[in-house]
């Protein structure tokens, strides 16, 4: 008897089961059907953007009798998100009616003819006089032409575990003033409260454009003006020291240990692990994130509720390099709804972003997600203002906000930012070696357009 | 094309002229379906691969792509990343196929041969179900094994040895393991069935004569089983090569650039700072790595045999 057989035979037999059971899914093309392409957070407990958008579907169905809403979420990291929905956008038979886009890409996108104007749209909409002028103009192309509805924005500055910082003897109203006086606090807290995370700094490529926006970004943009693009001429800049400096913020970081484990820091989970273990767990003391954090710990759809983070958790503005005025930085950016260009149903995407954006949906969502709002007539609602602990501080801090440099070219930009931030953190290079890395990476990035700062 | 032919030699009588053709059209019509449907999906894109490697096509960011010529592929010679990549590739390639999963393969078949029936079941199920988990499964499997709160660590833990985060600190190692741990059991197949090709009384007649174990390995079955030893190992380093998954879901390509092989840098380059072009040419030189080392095969399997 040959050895063989009933081994192929086995093989052949769960290769089949695997294959039967994976079974196609046809779809017809239907047209009174939109299709909604969005992000699903990696933490499948999380589900509070489903949820939202399931109920607005289905406000949407019942209003227009006869129509149909697919949803089509997509659950992956941000960066593999944006490839998908770029790859769909391409064709006209896997384009979705609407999209979510991060405002950063939305340039991008625009420019490689993926999205469709909506000028004549929101000009004859009475609801657009709502919206924040900041807001609008993240999802305007250079073209001077609206290529989205925003749904909300974001702040981002410090959280702080107030237990851990009593044990630590460090005040519960911290206010630090530099960068130092931040990392003093990590260290304070490493000495007195062991077995603790002192401070967490998103970096690296494994968190994506979080690493660059929340983690990066927050710390050059307090270093000085317009150290990453010039818009006096129009062009990227080099070879600055605040670009070193922040490269040196994080090398003290994870050099010193006071940060996440360095592979923990790299790894792709880290977002979900800090927003989901980390911080309810009370592992982590401070933590440099974004406005939308307390999502996570709703009673319902957060995924890990959570109810005690509201008197747990403080926060406090990040600081800028020296207490350079006005003393605190932040970075606002947002998502948009978008009509691909190779939509087939434009028009009902239309309506549905009307509904998506209604008052009253766009004060749930805010509710909901932790959003900070956009509409005027939102923001001054009492049940907004109630919603979320801390809502108040992070709107607070979209005065002061600073918006990443939305140009085509951006997302390329941020690719060789986590590269250097990773460079750094995986101790493979200084912040030396890693700033003239990206100076040249910049270069090709940009086809040249860069200009060298002191 | 045949009618000109046909106007060009008179001198032929009509009906031997006609009958090879239209034998040749109906033995071949049979396979005129294939031969569409591969032309279409297979040298198609194929070729539309080609095209995009020599231009800048971008998947963002960019109104319309133009021709570079051999810019993409300068590119490439001149990047470190890239380097890095084939370095790394080549690494994978010795470690995990080469290596591993040919030399595991041949020896588990080898032993296979004389365990028991139970044993040899239970060792042929567990090593055929790595195989058949699909590619990501497995790689989270590994990333849970690995990976610093991982069951190794539980292990060493247990034991009273240090432990570390495999995934940070010998990257290039856990993915070879891993692709070793998934593909072994082709190999093992290939060879469960060379070896059951030799016939027992050669085997006994070396026995006879005296040959050791080793002896006989080496004077008897390796030479005999050569053409299956090629075939496998130009299949296993043609898969390997090709590995996509199993490292994305493990390692992302990191620490830094650490286990970034070929596959995953041009996945990096292609979509996630979507330079298609320059992802695409990246692809073509990865498919002449590919066929570099399947030309070394051919040549070891054709000498003297």
């Amino acid at each position: 008897m040959r050895p063989t057989a009933p081994l192929i035979l086995l093989a052949v037999a769960v290769v089949a089961a695997g294959t039967l059971t994976a079974c196609g899914s046809g779809s017809g093309d239907d047209r009174n059907t939109v299709k909604v392409a969005f992000i699903k957070d990696t933490n499948a407990k999380v589900t509070v953007r489903d949820d939202y958008i399931r109920l607005v579907a289905r406000e949407f169905e019942k209003d227009n009798p006869g129509k149909k809403v697919r949803l089509i979420p997509i659950q992956a990291s941000e960066n593999d998100y944006y490839t998908k929905i770029q790859q769909m956008m391409r064709s006209p038979r896997t384009a979705p009616d609407l999209v979510y886009e991060d405002t950063f890409l939305v340039n991008s996108d625009i420019k490689a003819g993926l999205l469709r104007p909506l000028d004549a749209h929101v000009n004859a909409w009475d609801d657009w006089r709502q919206f924040e002028p900041a807001a609008k103009a993240a999802a305007r192309g250079q073209d001077g032409k609206t290529y989205g509805v925003p749904d909300g924005t974001d702040t981002r500055g410090l959280w702080f575990n107030k237990k851990i910082f009593r044990k630590a003897g460090l005040p519960a109203t911290w206010r630090p003033k530099t960068w130092d006086e931040v990392l003093d606090a990590a260290r304070t807290v490493k000495r007195r409260v062991p077995g603790v995370i002192p401070l967490n700094v998103f970096t690296g490529k494994g968190a994506g454009e979080a690493a660059v926006m929340q983690g990066f970004e927050m710390l050059l943009y307090g270093t000085g003006e317009n150290q990453l693009y010039d818009p006096a001429s129009r062009k990227w800049v080099t070879g600055t020291k605040g670009f070193k400096d922040s490269l040196g913020f994080l090398d003290t970081v994870y050099k010193e240990k006071l940060g996440p484990d360095v592979s923990d820091a790299l790894s792709p989970n880290i977002q979900t692990n800090v927003a989901a273990e980390l911080l309810p767990e009370e592992k982590l003391a401070i933590d440099l994130d974004g406005s939308w954090l307390g999502q996570q710990w709703q009673k319902t759809g957060g995924g890990n509720p959570w109810p005690a983070w509201s008197t747990t958790l403080g926060q406090t503005p990040f600081p800028t390099q020296h207490g350079r005025p006005p003393g605190r930085v932040s970075l606002a950016g947002g998502w948009t709804w978008s009509v691909p260009q190779e939509s087939q149903q434009p028009d009902l995407a239309w309506k549905l972003i009307q509904t998506f954006q209604s008052r009253k949906n766009a004060l749930e969502w805010c509710v909901r997600g932790a959003q900070i709002a956009v509409r005027k007539d939102v923001a001054a609602d009492p049940r907004y203002l109630r919603s979320v602990p801390g809502i108040g501080f992070f709107t607070s801090l979209v005065k002061i906000s600073q918006y990443r440099p939305a140009l085509p070219e951006y997302p390329k930009v941020a690719a060789a930012i986590g590269e250097a931030m990773e460079a750094v953190t995986a101790g493979d290079a200084s912040p030396e070696k890693a700033a003239k890395d990206y100076d040249a990476a910049l270069a090709t990035a940009v086809d040249g357009r860069t200009v060298a700062k002191p | 094309m045949t009618a000109g032919a046909a106007g060009k030699a008179p001198a032929l009588p009509r009906a031997a002229r006609r009958a090879p053709l239209r034998t040749r059209l109906l033995r071949w019509s049979p396979l005129a379906p294939a031969t569409v449907l591969l032309l279409l999906f297979l040298a198609g894109p194929i070729g539309y691969c080609v095209f995009i490697a020599f231009t800048d096509t971008q998947l963002t960011g960019q109104a319309s792509a133009s021709f570079v010529g051999l810019a993409n592929f300068r590119r490439a010679f001149g990047d470190p990343a890239f380097r890095n990549a084939v370095v790394l590739t080549l690494v994978f390639t010795v470690l995990s196929s080469i290596l591993g999963q040919n030399t595991l393969g041949l020896a588990l078949a080898g032993l296979m041969r004389r365990a028991s029936r139970p044993v040899r079941s239970l060792t042929g199920a567990m090593v055929i179900t790595a195989w058949v988990l699909p590619e990501i499964v497995a790689g989270f499997l590994l990333y849970t094994f690995f990976e610093r709160r991982g069951t190794l660590n539980a292990v060493l833990d247990w034991l009273h040895l240090p432990t570390q985060n495999w995934l940070f600190t010998l990257p290039v190692m856990a993915v070879s393991f891993a692709n070793v741990w998934r593909g072994t059991a082709f190999s093992m197949l290939i060879y469960s069935a060379a070896l059951s090709a030799i016939p027992p009384e050669v085997t006994e007649s070396a026995e006879v004569d005296g040959a050791g174990g080793l002896r006989r390995l080496w004077h008897i079955t390796l030479p005999m089983i050569r053409r299956s030893i090629g075939t496998n190992l130009m299949l296993n380093t043609l898969q390997t090569l090709s590995v996509f998954g199993l490292i994305w879901a493990m390692t992302r390509g990191g620490p830094g650039n650490r286990s970034q092989t070929l596959p995953v840098f041009m996945y990096d380059q292609a979509f996630l700072k979507s330079l298609i072009g320059y992802g695409t040419a990246v692809a073509l030189l990865l498919l002449l790595v590919g066929a570099v080392f399947s030309v070394v095969y051919l040549r070891l399997m054709r000498e003297e045999v």
